[in-house]
C-alpha cells in the first residue's frame, strides 16, 4: 500500500502568526517560524517533511487564507 | 519523492477560495471573521452564485468584507442591513442576497430591523457573528455579553441587576413564523468549521427556493477585546460560551 504524503505551502507575507493551524495540525507538522514576515509576524512553516498527510485541518482553520495543501500517493 | 514534486495542480486538496482575493485582511490575527469569510466564498463558488451574489455588510469590524469578496457589496447603515437587504431581495428575486452582522449591529442598535426582516420571511439569510463584545470600538459591553464576562465597559463583570441579561436572538427568531432555517454554529475546528458550511450552504438554499428568512449564528472569538491569545480564546469560547449559546439547529422547515 502507497503512503499519502502531504505538504503545506504557507503564504508567509499574508500569515499573522495567529497559531491556529500549529494547533489544528494532529499530527504536528506546523509550527511558528523565529523569523518574522515584513509585517513582523513569525509565520507559521512546516517542519515535517513526511509526516503530513495533507489532510487539510490547518488550511481549513486558517483565518487568512494562507495555507495550501497538496496531496498525493507514494507508492 | 520531493516537496517541489508534489507541489502540482494535479494535487492540490485546498486552497484559499478563488472569490476571495489577495488584499490583505485588516483582521486581528486569528479572528474568526477571516473563517467565515472564506465559507461564504466557498458556498457561492459551489453554487455557481459569483455573479449573482448581493451581499450588505454592517458597521463593526466586518465593514470592509467588500474588500476581500469578489461579489457585490451594499453597506449599509448602522443595524439597517436586513432592512437593506429586503429591499435588494424584492427588486431582484433572482440574486442570492444576505447580509454579514456582528452582535453590536444586529442585536443591539439592529434589533427591530432583524426581528421584522425575520418575521416577514423575507427571503434573505442573515450570517450573525456572536462574539459577545463590540470588538470595533475596543472591547465594550454588548447585548450579548455573558454574566460575569468583563469588558471595557463593565470591568468588574456584567451585573444583570445593573446591565440586565445577555440577549439571545437566535432563540427569539425561531419562535418567529417567518423563519425557515434558524441555527447557530462555530468556527474554532475543522469539524465546526465544516459543519458551519454546511449550515451556510443550507439557509443560501432555502433562501433561494423562496422558503422563508434564514438565520445563521456563529459564535466567535474576539481575542484581542477578551484579551487572550486565539488558542486561549476558542477554549474560552468552548467553556463559556458553548453553555449559555448551545450550538445546533434550532429550526428547520422543510
Amino acid at each position: 500500500m502507497g503512503k499519502i504524503k502531504g505538504v503545506v505551502v504557507v503564504d508567509t507575507e499574508r500569515c499573522k502568526g495567529c497559531n491556529l493551524c500549529v494547533v489544528a495540525c494532529p499530527l504536528k507538522v506546523l509550527a511558528l517560524a523565529k523569523e518574522v514576515n515584513l509585517k513582523g509576524y513569525n509565520y507559521a512553516q512546516q517542519v515535517l517533511e513526511d509526516t503530513c498527510t495533507g489532510c487539510t485541518s490547518c488550511a481549513v482553520v486558517c483565518p487568512d487564507g494562507c495555507l495550501t495543501v497538496y496531496r498525493t500517493k507514494v507508492e | 519523492m520531493d516537496r517541489s514534486d508534489i507541489i502540482k495542480p494535479e494535487n492540490l486538496v485546498y486552497s484559499k477560495p478563488k472569490l476571495m482575493n489577495d488584499n490583505p485582511m485588516h483582521y486581528c490575527p486569528g479572528c474568526s471573521h477571516g473563517v467565515v469569510h472564506k465559507l461564504i466564498a466557498e458556498v457561492i463558488e459551489e453554487m455557481g452564485m459569483e455573479h449573482k451574489s448581493v451581499g450588505v455588510s454592517p458597521v463593526g469590524c466586518a465593514v470592509f468584507i467588500y474588500n476581500y469578496l469578489d461579489i457585490d457589496w451594499e453597506e449599509a447603515a448602522h443595524g439597517r442591513a436586513p432592512a437593506v437587504a429586503t429591499a435588494i431581495k424584492r427588486l431582484w428575486p433572482d440574486r442570492l442576497v444576505f447580509s454579514y452582522q456582528g452582535d453590536g449591529d444586529l442585536a443591539a442598535i439592529g434589533t427591530a430591523e432583524t426581528i421584522h426582516a425575520l418575521n416577514r420571511g423575507e427571503n434573505i439569510t442573515i450570517i450573525f457573528i456572536n462574539n459577545a463584545i463590540y470588538g470595533m470600538t475596543g472591547g465594550q459591553m454588548a447585548p450579548t455579553t455573558l454574566i460575569g464576562m468583563k469588558t471595557a465597559t463593565c470591568p468588574y463583570g456584567r451585573d444583570p441587576k445593573i446591565q440586565g441579561y445577555p440577549l439571545k436572538i437566535t432563540e427569539i427568531a425561531a419562535q418567529l413564523e417567518g423563519t425557515a432555517y434558524v441555527t447557530r454554529q462555530s468556527v474554532q475546528t475543522p469539524a465546526a468549521i465544516r459543519k458551519a458550511k454546511k449550515a451556510i450552504r443550507k439557509a443560501f438554499d432555502n433562501s433561494m427556493q423562496g422558503k422563508g428568512s434564514n438565520l445563521v449564528e456563529i459564535v466567535s472569538t474576539c481575542n484581542s477585546g477578551w484579551k487572550m491569545s486565539p488558542e486561549k480564546a476558542n477554549k474560552w469560547m468552548e467553556e463559556n460560551m458553548f453553555p449559555f449559546y448551545p450550538l445546533g439547529d434550532l429550526k428547520d422547515k422543510e
